[in-house]
């Protein structure tokens, strides 16, 4: 057991230093997303977007169609209508409390937030057409669209670095010979893909670390949860993503096949796992989609934590889910990995 | 008779899938390698060397037949104690030759101290040198390191000099006869016949999958030939050739190049008294032996980089 741990430091020493010797991956991995992270918030600063954005509940087996012939306020031009399945009220309301939606709507009453005055505007609308709705009012702070970005950009930067990193950096190793070296050594292929995982989960967490302090130092966001509920979901979600890109990496020997997987994989992710924005009342397949991803589970947990003050309890069922695909990830990688 | 540090039993291996597109590679391939003896594989490209030194390596598994270091089927014994320095390797990017020493030496269980493999392979002058900055010679000696590292009882070198300019090349032979001095069986491909026949305590030439011929260099030289050749320029020769025939009647001069004719011949005086007699000029003659590469070509009808 001490030679094998003596094996699995000597590979993880050797992959740090090459890490630290690259210096322009280096850059990449510090520099760039603390830059995204930067301009978006400034891209994003000069005011809110014109539009309006309201939540309408759905009963069941009906669609938002369906319900404009009768409802008029429904037709208010000028509005983005964001339908939601009746069965998610409870999420919806959260999104109202925290100015996501203006304002949420269903058949027998609506809720707004007194605080937001796109909530007022938008409630002046409402009563033009149906004075007599309840009204239910939700108190919140509002959350800026950097305060609910900075969990997507820091879960898509460990993506890339997860996936690329460890992915790419084996195809090329196997490519140029290095894993049939290593392979007449002692060291077996289960303590090399252990060193390789902790070399870059070590890479992660302090780069996660460094961009979120250096990202708060400059526009400071909104961090409502534990730092240590929110280092879990990050730690976990790495370790799930690595898997990935062992995974990917497991046989391939071509570095532009690699590539291509590589992009096949982060791309839908970064479109479908909520970096970028909500999927909420998006079509159902999408979001079905999005469930696949490891993405979207490190990015509503996160999320959770650090706008709701989420507990990791709270987030338990993103929790199950990452380890559950960490385990089929690292299974089914050391079970296709092949030195050469 | 003492186990050998190496034996291989009747090695096959099939490339492809069963059917006429399926190639044979490997054919049945036996051998022993004695302890503290260098021996060598030569073979054309295609002759099947590689896979069967990946075999040897444990880098790749026979379909039929079985590989022993020491008595012992390949595992943990023999990636413990052999050393090898593949044709084509990349070292870890970015690390120093310092480093990958240090990281290989953490792989085994025990390790010569980094210093004595600095010393016996000369890697003082760039040893904090990142290693894609070293030149051919000077990064054969770091795989030589590294492939030393364990300190190996069998030391594995597949075209160690290869792309070496003939200086290089000599000191890397220098380098593995001080290796051999110190007891540690090696086992060396290589396309260089001047190579094999100076370090080579045996050889083995494989061609089509299978070994032709197997021996000490000068026993498989004497087994094939036991004539020399005289080499003279073909105008030299057409001077004596008519009375030639008269006085030797079996000599079969052959173009070899440049105008230059060789022939073979079992006894030198005998040759060189009748191209006196004929009137043939002497000034221009040379006798050499016959080589590996002669006897390479004779085996196998192809030149090493066929």
């Amino acid at each position: 057991m001490k030679r094998r741990l003596e094996r699995i430091l000597a590979a993880w020493s050797a992959r740090n230093r090459e890490f630290v010797r690259d210096r322009s991956a280096m850059a990449w991995n510090f520099l760039f997303p603390i830059l995204v992270v930067v301009g978006f918030a400034y891209a994003f600063s000069g005011g809110e977007q014109s539009l309006f954005k309201v939540g309408v509940l759905l009963p069941a087996d009906r669609t938002l169609e369906q319900l404009r012939p009768t409802e008029p306020f429904l037709t208010t031009p000028q509005i983005q209508w964001v339908a939601i399945p009746g069965t998610e009220e409870p999420q919806a309301r959260r999104q109202v409390a925290r100015h996501g939606y203006d304002l949420l709507w269903s058949s027998s009453r609506y809720w707004v937030n007194p605080t937001s005055p796109k909530g007022q505007i938008v409630e002046k609308l409402l009563l033009a057409s149906t004075p007599a709705l309840p009204r239910e009012p939700i108190q919140g702070e509002p959350i800026r669209y950097v305060d609910w970005l900075i969990s997507g950009l820091l879960a898509m930067n460990m993506m890339f670095s997860a996936l690329f990193g460890v992915g790419y950096t084996i195809v090329r190793y196997r490519k140029t010979g290095v894993l049939k070296r290593l392979k007449a050594t002692p060291l077996t292929a289960a303590e090399f893909l252990i060193a390789q995982m902790a070399s870059r989960l070590v890479l992660l967490v302090s780069v996660s670390t460094i961009v979120y302090a250096g990202s708060h130092a400059l526009i400071r966001f909104r961090m409502q949860g534990s730092y240590l509920d929110l280092a879990v979901v990050l730690v976990l979600g790495a370790l799930c993503l690595i898997a990935l890109g062992l995974l990917v990496a497991a046989r391939i020997s071509s570095e532009e096949f690699a590539g291509g997987l590589l992009n096949l994989l982060s791309w839908p992710m970064i479109f479908l796992s909520g970096v970028w924005f909500s999927l909420d009342g998006a079509h159902p397949w999408v979001r079905a989609v999005a469930q696949v991803f490891p993405l979207t589970h490190v990015i509503d947990a996160a999320r959770a934590i650090m706008t709701e003050g989420a507990t990791l309890a709270q987030v338990s069922p993103q929790l199950w889910t990452l380890g559950a695909l960490t385990a089929v990830f690292v299974a089914l990688g050391a079970w296709s990995f092949r030195w050469e | 008779m003492p186990t050998p540090q190496l034996e291989a039993r009747d090695l096959h291996k099939r490339f492809g899938r069963p059917g006429p597109a399926q190639v044979h590679a490997v054919r049945g391939v036996s051998l022993a390698i004695e302890r503290g003896r260098c021996f060598g594989l030569l073979g054309p490209n295609g002759a099947g060397k590689t896979t069967t030194i990946e075999m040897l390596e444990g880098i790749s598994a026979p379909d039929s037949g079985e590989v022993l270091f020491e008595g012992a089927p390949l595992g943990k014994l023999s990636r413990q104690h052999c050393g090898i320095q593949f044709q084509h390797t990349a070292l870890p990017d970015y690390l120093t030759v310092r480093e990958v020493l240090r990281f290989f030496a953490g792989l085994y269980e025990s390790h010569a101290p980094i210093e004595e493999l600095v010393e016996r392979c000369r890697l003082s002058d760039f040893l904090d040198r990142d290693t894609h900055l070293l030149s051919g010679g000077q990064r054969q000696r770091v795989l030589l390191a590294v492939a030393l590292v364990n300190r190996p009882r069998l030391l594995f070198l597949d075209e160690p000099t290869t792309g070496l300019d003939p200086q290089a090349r000599r000191n890397f032979w220098e380098l593995v006869r001080e290796i051999k001095a110190a007891g540690t069986t090696v086992l060396l491909t290589t396309h260089y016949m001047e190579e094999a026949y100076e370090l080579c305590d045996e050889i083995a030439i494989m061609d089509q999958g299978r070994i032709i011929a197997q021996g000490s260099p000068a026993s498989l030289l004497k087994a094939h030939f036991d004539a020399v050749a005289v080499v003279l320029p073909a105008s030299d020769y057409e001077i004596g050739a008519g009375k030639l025939s008269n006085l030797l009647s079996d000599l079969a001069p052959v173009p070899i190049r440049e105008g230059l004719l060789e022939i073979q011949t079992t006894s030198v005086d005998r040759t060189l008294r009748a191209f006196i007699d004929a009137g043939v000029p002497l000034q221009r003659i040379r006798i050499r032996e016959q080589t590996l590469e002669d006897l390479f070509l004779a085996l196998t009808g192809k030149g090493l980089r066929a």
